[in-house]
C-alpha cells in the first residue's frame, strides 16, 4: 500500500506544478490584456502589399 | 413661415461620390486620386501613400476605410512642448542613451487595423524598435532610440497617421501604478489550489466514517490539509484580518469582522481537533470560505480599464505652453506658467489661464466649458478664460492668472472636490448588522442549552454555529448580484465605477439633465431654412461663398449643402469678411450677403427672432430668409421624460434658450428649462433641491461645465460621444448613443435591491438548515463540506440567472 503514499506525493506535485505555471502566467502579464493578442495573431510577417509580392514560383 | 424645402427640388450628390479610400468620408467636396484610390483631402492621402511605401496596406485590409480623417503633417510648434527635459521626464517610464520607453494613451484607437499599423511603427522609422498596443485600455507601448528620434517626433509622427496621443498632466502622474491588482489573483490562486486539494484529501475522511483503515495514511491526510491551508490562512486571507481589524480599531462593524471570525474559528478549532487528534477538522470549508469570498470580491471589483473616473481640470490642460520671451518663443510645462507672462496659442489649442488678448483675432470655443455652441470672438484687450479652445489663426496673450486660480479651474476649489463623495451606506450593511447579532444570539442560546444537558457538547456547539453561518451567502449574493449587473450596463455602454453607484442609481428621483452634448449630439448639426425658397443656382452661390469662410457657422452651411446641391460651384469674386458680423461676396449675377441680422441692412425689419445660430441670407439687397442651425437630438431622447413617470426632470443648460421649443416638444411643458447656468448655478441648484426638498439627484451631463454638478449629485453620469477618455469625474460613464436608453437603465438599477433581497432569504434557509445541524451538535466536517460549496454556488447561479432575465425583461 506504500504506492498511495508515493501517488500522493505525485498528485501534490501536479497539482503545485499547476498553481506555479498559473502564478507565473499572472506575473507574466498575461491576464492584462486578453484582448488585443487575438488580433494581434492575425497579422502576416512581413511584406502583404499584393501588387509589392514577388509573384510565387511556377 | 413656409419652410424651404431642400431635399426635393435636388438630386442629392452625396450617394454617388466616391467614399475616401483612407477615413471612408465621402469626397463630394474634394476628390484627389492616388494610385486608383480616391481620397477626400490631402492629408488622408499623405497617410496612405506613406503606408503604401512601407509595406503597410494591409492597414486597409483588414478593416475597411480603417483610418482616421487626417489632419496633415503639423508643421508647426504644437508639440514644441515636448522638447521640454521637465515634461519628457513626467512621461517617459524608462530613459537611457540607447532606449526610451513611453505609453501613449490613444483614444482614436477602434479596430484591428489600429492595432496592426501601430504595432508596426518601426517599418515607418527604424528609430523606433517596438511598439506594443493595449486595445482595452486603448494604449499603445513604444520603445525607440532616443539618438535617433525623440519624444516629440515619435509624437508627431502618431498625430501625422491619425493617432494624436492625449497627453495631459494628470495621465503623466499616475501612469506608473499598476492599474491591475496582482496580488489579488495570486491570493485567489493560492486559495483555490489549497481548497481542491484539501477537499481531494479529506474525501477518504468523510466516505471512511473516520476510519480510513491503512495505518499512518490517515494522519498523513490530516498533516498535508494542515501544510496546505496555513498559505490560505497567512497569505490569502490577509485582506479580511486587516479590514476587520480596522474596523475594530474605529469602533464600526463591517462585514468583514464576521468573515474574520468565521475563518479564525473554523482555523482554530480544526487545528486543535488535529493536535490533539480528536478528529479531522474543517480545513475544506475554512479554504473555501476564504476562496469564494475572494472570488466574489473580485467578481464585483472588475474594473474598466480604458476608463477615468478619477479626472479633474488637469486632464483637459495641456502639458505645455508656448511662452513668448525676449529671446524669442520657448515651450514650457504649465507648472511653470506665472501671472505675465505672454503666450502664444495657436488652432485647435487650449487657453490654459485666464488671460488677455494682445495679439491676433480671438475665436474662441467654449463648448466644453460651458456648453455653449457658438465660438466667441475675441477683441484686443479682452479678457479670456481659461478652458476655450483657440480656433483659426494663432493668437497671443498675456496671463492675467495663475493655471490653478483661473474661472474654470477654481470650481475646483469648491468643496466638493475635496474630500471622498458621501456614498450612502449599502442597504446590505443593516442587514449583515442583524446577521451578526442573530448569529450570536443562536450561538449563545445553544451553549445555554447544552450547558443544561450536556456540557461537554458546549463548546463544538458554538463553533460549529460560528462555522456554519458564514455570512459567505449573505454576501456572495450581494457581490455576484452586483456584479452581474454591472457587466450587463457595461455591455449596454453604461460603464458605472462601483456597485455602491448601482444602489444610489436605485434610489435617485430628480434626474438633472444638461443639453449640448448630453441631449445634443455636439458633432452633428441640422440645416433649417426658413424664408423665401432659394434656387438651385442661389444655393450654389451661397455653398460657395460660405466655403470660403473658416466661421463654424459657414463650415457647418457648406458642408451640409454639399450633399443637397449639385454641380459646379460658382466663383468668388469681392470676398469680404466682418468678424462677429459676416461675409459679403459677389458671384456671378449675385450679390450675398449672409451673417447676423444686424449685418442685413439697417432699415429692414428684424426677420424673426435673432439668436446666435441663425444666418441671414440676403441677395441682391434682398432678404431671403434665414438658416437656422439647431441640434440634432441623441437618438430616443424624444419622449424621454414621458417614458420616466415618478421621477421629476430639469435641464440645465449653459447655452442659450434658443432650443426652448424643441426642448419643450421633447420633453414635455412641465419640466423646468434652465438657459444660461454657468457652472456654479448648476452646483447650487443640485445642492438645493438635495438639501431643501431631500431629493436624489442623477445628474447626466458632459463637459467640464458639469463637473462640479456631477459631483455634488448622488449619481453623476458623464456623457462621452466614442472617446471615454475625456469625460470629467463621475461615478459612471454612458456613451452618447444610449442616453435614449436612460429609462431603461433606471428601471434596472431599481430591480437590483429586490435581486438581492430575494437571494438574502435563500441563503438564510441555507443558514437555518446549517444552524439547526449545527446546534443540535450534529454538524460533522462531511455536512459542512457539502453545505458551504452547495449554498454559495446556488447562490450564485440564482442571482446571475436572475439578474440576467430581468435585464433581459428591461430591454438591456
Amino acid at each position: 500500500m506504500s504506492a498511495l503514499f508515493i501517488l500522493i506525493a505525485i498528485s501534490i506535485l501536479v497539482a503545485g506544478s499547476f498553481l506555479a505555471a498559473f502564478l507565473w502566467s499572472v506575473k507574466a502579464g498575461q491576464y492584462e490584456d486578453d484582448y488585443t493578442p487575438s488580433i494581434r495573431m492575425l497579422f502576416d510577417d512581413g511584406t502583404t502589399n499584393p501588387e509589392k509580392q514577388s509573384t510565387p514560383n511556377q | 413661415m413656409p419652410q424651404a424645402d431642400l431635399d426635393t427640388p435636388i438630386a442629392p450628390t452625396a450617394e454617388t461620390a466616391p467614399e475616401c479610400y483612407h477615413c471612408g468620408d465621402s469626397c463630394a467636396t474634394t476628390h484627389i486620386q492616388a494610385e486608383g484610390h480616391s481620397f477626400c483631402c490631402e492629408g488622408c492621402k499623405q497617410v496612405y501613400l506613406l503606408l503604401e511605401e512601407n509595406n503597410l496596406c494591409t492597414y486597409y485590409d483588414l478593416d475597411k476605410n480603417p483610418g482616421l480623417k487626417a489632419k496633415g503633417r503639423f508643421s508647426d510648434n504644437r508639440y514644441a512642448y515636448l522638447d521640454n527635459p521637465d515634461i519628457i521626464r513626467q512621461l517617459v517610464q524608462f530613459s537611457s542613451d540607447t532606449q526610451t520607453n513611453v505609453t501613449f494613451s490613444l483614444p482614436q484607437m477602434h479596430c484591428s487595423s489600429c492595432v496592426y499599423l501601430l504595432e508596426n511603427l518601426h517599418r515607418i522609422n527604424p528609430a523606433i524598435v517596438d511598439s506594443q498596443t493595449n486595445f482595452q485600455r486603448k494604449e499603445v507601448f513604444v520603445r525607440f532610440d532616443p539618438q535617433s528620434i525623440s519624444l516629440r517626433e515619435v509624437v508627431e509622427l502618431l498625430a501625422f497617421i491619425g493617432y494624436e496621443p492625449y497627453i495631459s498632466l494628470s495621465n503623466s502622474e499616475t501612469n506608473s501604478q499598476p492599474r491591475f491588482n496582482r496580488r489579488r489573483i495570486y491570493q485567489i490562486g493560492v486559495a483555490g489550489f489549497a481548497f481542491s486539494n484539501i477537499m481531494m484529501l479529506s474525501f477518504p475522511e468523510y466516505f471512511s466514517a473516520g476510519n480510513i483503515g491503512i495505518e499512518g495514511l490517515q494522519a498523513v491526510f490530516v498533516w498535508l490539509n494542515v501544510i496546505l491551508s496555513l498559505p490560505v490562512l497567512l497569505y490569502s486571507a490577509q485582506d479580511f484580518f486587516i479590514s476587520s481589524w480596522k474596523s475594530i480599531r474605529q469602533r464600526y462593524l463591517n462585514i468583514d469582522l464576521p468573515i474574520t471570525i468565521a475563518i479564525v474559528v473554523t482555523y482554530g478549532r480544526s487545528y486543535y481537533e488535529i493536535l490533539t487528534g480528536t478528529g479531522a477538522g474543517y480545513l475544506d470549508s475554512g479554504t473555501g470560505i476564504v476562496f469564494f469570498m475572494l472570488v466574489g470580491r473580485w467578481f464585483q471589483d472588475k474594473t474598466y480599464d480604458s476608463f477615468s473616473f478619477e479626472r479633474d481640470y488637469k486632464a483637459y490642460f495641456p502639458l505645455g505652453v508656448t511662452r513668448i520671451t525676449a529671446h524669442g518663443e520657448e515651450a514650457i510645462p504649465i507648472a511653470q506658467l506665472v501671472k505675465g507672462d505672454r503666450i502664444l496659442v495657436r488652432h485647435e489649442e487650449m487657453i490654459p489661464a485666464d488671460a488677455i488678448l494682445m495679439q491676433g483675432d480671438g475665436r474662441v470655443d467654449y463648448s466644453f466649458v460651458s456648453g455653449e455652441n457658438t465660438p466667441i470672438e475675441k477683441k484686443k484687450g479682452e479678457l479670456i478664460y481659461a478652458g476655450g479652445k483657440q480656433l483659426g489663426a494663432a493668437i497671443e496673450l498675456e496671463v492675467v492668472n495663475d493655471v490653478s486660480q483661473s474661472y474654470i479651474t477654481k470650481l475646483w476649489n469648491n468643496e466638493v472636490f475635496h474630500g471622498k463623495k458621501n456614498v450612502e451606506k449599502s442597504f446590505i450593511h443593516p442587514w449583515s448588522k442583524y446577521f451578526t447579532y442573530a448569529l450570536f444570539t443562536v450561538a449563545i442560546g445553544a451553549s445555554i442549552y447544552w450547558w443544561i444537558v450536556n456540557p461537554t457538547n458546549i463548546w463544538p456547539t458554538v463553533t460549529a454555529v460560528l462555522i456554519v453561518a458564514c455570512p459567505c451567502s449573505l454576501l456572495l449574493s450581494a457581490t455576484f448580484t452586483y456584479g452581474n449587473m454591472l457587466r450587463i450596463l457595461g455591455r449596454n455602454k453604461l460603464y458605472l465605477k462601483n456597485a455602491s453607484v448601482l444602489e444610489a442609481m436605485g434610489n435617485v428621483n430628480l434626474l438633472v439633465l444638461d443639453k449640448t452634448g448630453t441631449l445634443t449630439d455636439a458633432s452633428k448639426q441640422e440645416l433649417h431654412y426658413e424664408g423665401t425658397p432659394l434656387s438651385a443656382s442661389e444655393l450654389r452661390a451661397v455653398q460657395a461663398v460660405c466655403r470660403q469662410s473658416g466661421h463654424p457657422l459657414s463650415k457647418i452651411i457648406a458642408t451640409q449643402l454639399a450633399d443637397k446641391v449639385e454641380g459646379t460651384l460658382p466663383t468668388i469674386e469681392a470676398y469680404r469678411e466682418i468678424q462677429g458680423q459676416g461675409i459679403e461676396a459677389r458671384t456671378g449675377a449675385y450679390h450675398l450677403r449672409l451673417g447676423a441680422s444686424s449685418f442685413m441692412h439697417a432699415n429692414l425689419p428684424p426677420l424673426l427672432s435673432d439668436s446666435g445660430t441663425n444666418v441671414h441670407v440676403m441677395i441682391n439687397q434682398t432678404l431671403m430668409g434665414k438658416f437656422r442651425i439647431t441640434n440634432d437630438y441623441r437618438n430616443g431622447v424624444d419622449g424621454l421624460a414621458s417614458r420616466l413617470p415618478g421621477y421629476e426632470i430639469a435641464l440645465l443648460s449653459g447655452d442659450n434658450d434658443t432650443e426652448r421649443k424643441n426642448l419643450e416638444q421633447l420633453l414635455g411643458k412641465d419640466i423646468p428649462l434652465l438657459f444660461r447656468q454657468t457652472p456654479q448655478d448648476k452646483l447650487e441648484f443640485i445642492r438645493k433641491a438635495q438639501d431643501q426638498v431631500g431629493k436624489k439627484v442623477l445628474m447626466l451631463g458632459d463637459g467640464l461645465n458639469d463637473a462640479g454638478a456631477l459631483m455634488q449629485s448622488q449619481v453623476g453620469i458623464a456623457v462621452s460621444d466614442q472617446q471615454a477618455q475625456f469625460s470629467p469625474a463621475s461615478d459612471a460613464i454612458l456613451n452618447g448613443t444610449e442616453v435614449g436608453k436612460l429609462d431603461r437603465f433606471l428601471r434596472y438599477a431599481r430591480a437590483a435591491k429586490p435581486i438581492v433581497t430575494g437571494s438574502f432569504m435563500l441563503s438564510i434557509l441555507y443558514n437555518i438548515v446549517g444552524l439547526s445541524f449545527a446546534a443540535s451538535a450534529q454538524l460533522t466536517p462531511v455536512v459542512a463540506a457539502i453545505l458551504m460549496p452547495a449554498s454559495s454556488i446556488s447562490i450564485v447561479l440564482f442571482v446571475t440567472l436572475v439578474s440576467s432575465m430581468v435585464a433581459k425583461k428591461c430591454g438591456l
